[in-house]
């Protein structure tokens, strides 16, 4: 623009501001539309698979049972084992990660021992789902001969949330302010009282996040539930029986789409996604709201 | 001052055994107190130690079931040979780990640039309503199944790459990599966004009291300075595109042949063990190369965790 007026100057740094201030400008105008576009880009096509699914949504699709052949098929049995397997995960998992996590936090000494359990927990958060699906196999199809479960999948998705559980228990108790601490000892309380009483009820915020990301992300595990419960379900609704195969809702999505002959298959899937999407969201805000909105008050 | 409050921490746990040292007549409330106490941190030890077990025990299994491969097939086939054909005793597994990391690259080269950029923006550019609202929506995204990208992947960019391209099939490592792009980029952003977040003001302030602007004050000073940070979210990201399953094989096709080019139907170790394993008999060759292939990824995992340690110990000593 005025290029030609600025060379003109006696200052070198005068060009030299001129540039720079038109590399800022593009900078920062690209840095905006980047970030908006992508940002809209991926909210928007997710916002298109609910539009496309949401309303064509019936009760009686959420409730009756898939079909094989004829349309018209609903997803009943896949939403109840989706809720049931993560049920029982999260009660096999919730329990021993959160003692593994106050372990790490308030008991755990500091030495080479302790820093490689540490080494261990990060470790089991990065193995690829798709291991703990081949680890199932080899434990309950092959050695314990039981077949592809409801029990097998749950304990094999118990053993992926595990290190997520700890990981998010040893940060949060480790966050709370040793002052805290200090007085419940100083009021004479023993260690389990303390923890009980003090740490993670404070903590419970950070907890309860934790828990949600780690229920959020087992419910719509696939690759572990394909492996161990497999691709089919009992076909009776309100199926509690441990032993009978548990298709989930992500699992009956992804064999929806690319194995099954039903005519309207499309619609089936378009449907489950938004189900999937609508559940993992709602999972992710329900129970994160109260406690958003409580540490804003006592912040305030 | 950490070590300060670990000393505080120590003297804080010696003050919960004053209950030992207490006298009086209360002994069985004493006693019981003990006991829950010392049987409540035996629970903790051993959920530790289970969690330890687990994945030792994913390894060890993983490994004596995969080693078996070698038994009829050669070290050199399995690792050497791009020869796919488990009917015919040919178990080259050379296609599905060049597949692997071919995918992996491909996905970071477009996702780090883009996951960078919205990073800076998030820290560094937005006002603050726009922050707070875009923070939480990347969180939400990081939590969205992969099957559902998997299923965008194949009902959206599928035949949108196929208008594009002209071609009969668009299957393959470019969707793919655009797909697991769609999926690792928000997990990229916040992590580099909290590292850049975690840049002091003060580093800033002298960036701009020298006389920089905000172009050059992000590229000279707040991303150098965060750097060890952004490389740790790019690990993240990477460990989380070489192990993902159902979205890929959604959209890679599937096919046991080596890609030579974007758009060839291919197919990644994780892919492969998803479509294969449900039909194969566990007592065969073809079944232990499956978790051979299994354990590779595992061990490239591990060595990814391993790698970020070291980058937090070294960071941890320089600063």
């Amino acid at each position: 623009m005025n290029e030609s007026t600025r060379s003109e100057a006696p200052y070198s740094f005068g060009k030299r501001n001129s540039s720079s201030a038109l590399y800022d400008r593009i900078f920062t105008g690209l840095v905006w539309g980047i970030g908006i576009l992508v940002i809209l880009f991926i909210v928007g096509l997710l916002f298109m698979l609910l539009k496309n699914g949401l309303p064509k949504l019936t009760w009686d699709f959420l409730y009756s049972i898939p079909s094989e052949i004829e349309e018209g098929g609903g997803i009943g049995p896949a939403l109840f084992n989706s809720f049931y397997l993560l049920a029982i995960s999260l009660i096999i998992s919730i329990p021993i990660g959160l003692a593994a996590g106050i372990y790490l936090a308030e008991f755990a000494p500091n030495n080479k021992l302790i820093d490689f359990v540490r080494i261990c927990v990060e470790g089991l958060s990065s193995v690829p789902s798709i291991i703990f699906g081949l680890f199932g196999i080899a434990l309950f199809v092959e050695m314990f001969q039981i077949g592809l479960t409801i029990l097998g999948g749950a304990i094999s998705l118990a053993f992926l949330n595990l290190p997520m559980l700890t990981r998010i228990t040893e940060e949060s108790i480790r966050a709370v302010p040793v002052e805290m601490k200090n007085a419940s000892f100083a009021l004479g309380s023993t260690h389990l009282q303390t923890i009980r009483k003090v740490l993670v009820p404070v903590a419970l915020n950070g907890l309860v996040t934790g828990i949600c990301l780690t229920a959020g992300r087992a419910f719509g595990e696939s690759a572990v539930i394909i492996l161990t419960a497999g691709v089919t379900t009992s076909g009776v609704m309100w199926d509690f029986n441990l032993f009978s195969p548990g298709e989930t809702l992500a699992v009956h999505l992804w064999y929806v789409q690319s194995e099954a002959i039903v005519p309207d298959a499309q619609e089936i899937a378009q449907k489950a996604t938004s189900v999937l999407i609508f559940i993992v969201l709602l999972i992710n805000i329900v129970f994160r709201v109260p406690l958003w909105l409580n540490s804003r008050k006592t912040k305030s | 001052m950490i070590e300060m409050n670990q000393a505080v921490q120590t003297a804080s746990a010696e003050l919960g055994n004053s209950i030992r040292t207490g006298s009086g007549k209360s002994f069985d409330r004493r006693a019981r107190l003990r006991w829950a106490n010392s049987a409540f941190r035996i629970a903790c030890i051993a959920a530790a130690a289970f969690v330890c077990l687990v994945l030792f025990g994913i390894l060890f299994l993983m490994f004596r079931t995969g080693v078996l491969t070698f038994q009829e097939v050669s070290f050199a086939e399995f690792f050497f040979s791009a020869d796919w054909d488990p009917e015919n005793g040919r178990y080259g597994a050379l296609l599905f780990i060049f597949g692997t990391v071919a995918l992996t690259a491909l996905t970071l080269l477009i996702s780090v640039p883009f996951s960078v950029l919205i990073a800076v923006f998030l820290a560094e550019v937005t006002p603050k309503w726009l922050r707070n609202l875009l923070r939480p929506v990347l969180d939400l995204l990081v939590g969205i199944p992969s099957v559902v990208y998997g299923y965008l992947g194949l009902t959206v960019l599928i035949p949108w790459l196929r208008d594009m391209t002209g071609k009969d099939l668009a299957d393959g490592l470019l969707a793919a990599a655009i797909v697991l792009t769609i999926m690792v980029l928000p997990t990229i952003s916040r992590v580099s966004d909290d590292a850049i977040s975690a840049v002091p003001k003060k580093y800033r302030d002298a960036s701009y009291a020298l006389g920089s602007n905000r172009f050059q004050t992000i590229f000279r000073v707040v991303l150098p300075a965060s750097s060890r940070g952004i490389v740790y979210a790019v690990i993240l990201g990477m460990a989380r595109a070489i192990g993902e399953t159902m979205a890929v094989v959604m959209v890679i096709g599937n096919t046991a042949q080596i890609a030579d080019s974007l758009f060839t139907p291919t197919a990644v170790l994780t892919s492969n063990i998803v479509m294969q394993i449900s039909s194969v008999e566990f007592e065969s060759t073809w079944n232990y190369a499956l978790y051979m292939m299994g354990f590779l990824l595992l061990v490239i995992s591990l060595i990814m965790i391993v790698a970020v340690r070291f980058l937090q110990k070294r960071g941890v000593r320089e600063s």
